[in-house]
């Protein structure tokens, strides 16, 4: 069950309570689990593919859009220099609506689970 | 690039200010390396387990982890090199920032919670978690040593420059005994202190170097009355380049290959990150994956407000000092920072000279506290991938397993007092851009396809990493980084036939791609009971350690 090989005597190291891979699989098969699973996944993975198209638009502009880039848009701010602040603000945003997704939505369902498998093991 | 890594031209220091204030620099300098080894003494008393070693006992807050992944990140070369490419290059030196930024989300969305939820001590944890033991715990600790290699070499170099810049030590005499100063201290931190006393250096340095950041940026906005628009428009006007100062293009926008190799650097950056191993073991000193979550929250924060003080620094020195008297002390821009702090400070003054003292000592505490974190990261996985689950066969007892780990430190510490003496001329632009992209190529794609694909095989794994990494090595060694420009490591020969100076645009797609074609051509059948223990580990941390 460890990552490792079994611990020989005299190891001393915090280890924690292990289900059997039965109980894993078992697990991972659940209805539960895989409403979990759906949650994560649908959330992040469109996520990430949002934010890197997101900075490669910022990076392609700047290589090949130079003019739009340098139009001035208030006294010496131009769109670039807008641009590149929004990559920050809109970084902060996204951190900020994951971690919320994560502690509302996903948290209390992995904790349930983790809590019912060590509780069984 | 070189801007921003800096390091290569031989630096002529003519009487400069700098020397003058030597004494106070090597004091404070003195100060910062008895505190820390004072922290590394009290830590090292405490370090008795292999968790306490490898993972800082995972009693860490979120918050302390933070700025220690923080501290870990932000090197001398975004201090230095930023500050000094945004001040000759504008709008150009600023790109890499947001790179640099961008690429957390990655960790944050991807890899930081699964990872802590399925791996113990070491990034090859996870990637051998399904697999066969013994083949991919070969693959991640030779994929870890390399990228921690190069990107330790980069630092080493950098110190010699530093030195140079900073005490106006210019013999090859004092550079070597400068860099053998720093291998000596980075193996006496991880040796004596482990993970708890590097995470505690980290720590301070990270608190040291956004303190010495706010000051100067506060600093140089009352300068202008605090309009941001009025130090562009002076930035711009001192630069001789006007508007296009404020625009992309100077640095990279000349050619269509310039413009390419920027793509690819891009792409590395971001994708690089979330594979950098020192920045992987960081998420085992916290106790649980929410607790990594809310870290890479905090370390998001403050590098985001650390660069975004660098487009004043920057900016600040473009406008103040202006460009031919940064470029008169270093080409590269790398000592903008420093010159800056003279000049707010007051040039001449007390205060010019204490504020030059403290952002130096600043400066080298970031290289200290980089080098520890990038040796620690090689020597946990030397130890416990390769020592004691390939060669040991996992029977290693603790004791043997960090008795190793402390030897292959000193080992490392050695092999690059060597490297940084003999590179501490050389360009070692390509060193960190070759990291981010190794780390990109080889350790991201076996991550994302151990931790999320069902159907990943050790065949693929092995693939993935070798692969991501021979190729983007090779590729580096016939690019203008080694030979073929006045700027490589070997101006005098000329066999570079791939013209960009960063492989990621290749290399990456690569990774991916062999990992993929590794597995599904890969006649054993992948472990599906091994992959649900992991998934349902990494999602839910049911038996975390």
């Amino acid at each position: 069950m460890a990552t490792d090989a079994p611990q020989p005597p005299g190891r001393t190291d915090d280890s924690p309570v292990q289900p059997t891979t039965e109980a894993f699989i078992e697990a991972q098969n659940s209805a539960e689990f895989a409403e979990l699973r759906r949650s994560y996944r649908s959330f992040a993975f469109p996520l990430t593919l949002g934010f890197i198209a997101w900075y490669l638009l910022y990076v392609l502009l700047s290589s090949y859009a130079g003019d739009f880039m340098g139009t001035v848009v208030v006294a010496h701010f131009n769109v670039a220099f807008v641009f590149g602040l929004a990559q920050f603000a809109t970084t902060f945003l996204i951190a900020w609506l994951y971690s919320r997704h994560a502690s509302t939505k996903l948290d209390p369902k992995a904790e349930a689970i983790k809590s019912r498998m060590e509780a069984d093991a | 690039m070189s801007a921003v890594y800096h390091s290569h031209p031989v630096i002529q220091l003519a009487a400069s200010s700098t020397s003058e204030h030597r004494p106070l620099i090597i004091s404070l300098f003195a100060v910062f390396v008895a505190a820390t080894l004072a922290i590394t003494v009290w830590a090292g008393r405490q370090t008795k387990s292999a968790s306490d070693f490898y993972a800082g006992g995972r009693q860490f807050t979120a918050f302390q982890n933070g700025l220690a992944v923080s501290g870990d990140y932000m090197s001398a070369a975004s201090f230095l090199g930023i500050a000094g490419a945004i001040a000759l290059f504008g709008y150009d030196g600023f790109l890499y920032s947001i790179g640099f930024l961008v690429a957390w989300l990655v960790a944050l969305l991807l890899v930081a919670e699964p990872l802590r939820n399925s791996g113990r001590y070491t990034m090859g944890d996870v990637l051998a978690y399904r697999m066969r033991q013994r083949p991919v715990r070969t693959a991640a600790g030779v994929s870890t040593i390399v990228v921690s290699i190069f990107y330790l070499l980069a630092q080493m170099a950098g110190a010699g420059v530093l030195v140079s810049l900073l005490l106006g030590i210019t013999s090859d005499a004092g550079k070597i005994l400068i860099v053998a100063l720093v291998g000596v201290l980075m193996i006496v931190y991880v040796t004596i202190g482990g993970m708890k006393g590097t995470t505690w250096v980290q720590m301070v340095k990270a608190v040291l170097l956004i303190a010495g950041a706010l000051l100067m940026t506060v600093m140089v906005l009352w300068k202008f009355d605090f309009n941001v628009s009025d130090l562009l428009g002076t930035a711009a006007e001192k630069s001789g380049h006007g508007a296009a100062f404020l625009e992309p293009g100077l640095k990279y926008g000349a050619t269509d290959i310039s413009k390419l190799d920027f793509i690819s650097l891009g792409i590395a950056l971001v994708l690089g990150t979330a594979g950098l191993p020192h920045i992987l073991i960081r998420f085992y000193t916290v106790p649980t994956s929410k607790a990594a979550r809310k870290s890479v929250n905090w370390a998001i924060g403050i590098i985001g407000a650390f660069y975004l003080m660098t487009i004043a620094l920057g900016f600040g020195a473009a406008a103040l000092i202006g460009p031919e008297e940064i470029k008169a002390k270093n080409p590269a821009g790398n000592a903008a920072a420093p010159q800056l702090a003279e000049y707010l400070g007051g040039v001449g003054t007390t205060g010019g000279a204490i504020m030059l003292a403290v952002i130096s000592a600043v400066a080298f505490a970031t290289i200290l506290a980089v080098v520890a974190g990038l040796t620690l990261a090689s020597s946990s996985s030397f130890a416990h991938d390769i020592y004691a689950n390939v060669i040991r066969k996992g029977k290693a007892t603790e004791k043997e397993e960090m008795r190793a780990a402390k030897w292959a430190t000193v080992a490392i510490g050695v092999v690059s007092i060597a490297l940084g003496a003999m590179a501490r001329d050389l360009n070692v632009a390509g060193l960190v851009a070759l990291a981010f992209a190794v780390a990109a190529s080889a350790n991201l794609p076996t991550i994302l396809y151990s931790l999320f694909w069902k159907r990943f095989t050790t065949q693929g794994a092995l693939w993935s990493i070798y692969g991501g990494l021979f190729s983007s090595v090779f590729l580096v060694l016939f690019s203008p980084v080694v030979s073929g420009k006045a700027s490589s490591m070997f101006p005098d020969v000329d066999f570079a036939w791939f013209p960009l100076e960063n492989p990621g645009l290749i290399s990456i797609p690569l990774g991916f791609l062999l990992g993929w074609i590794g597995s599904v051509v890969s006649k054993e059948e992948p472990d599906a009971a091994k992959y649900a223990e992991l998934e349902v580990k990494s999602l839910t941390g049911t038996g975390a350690h």
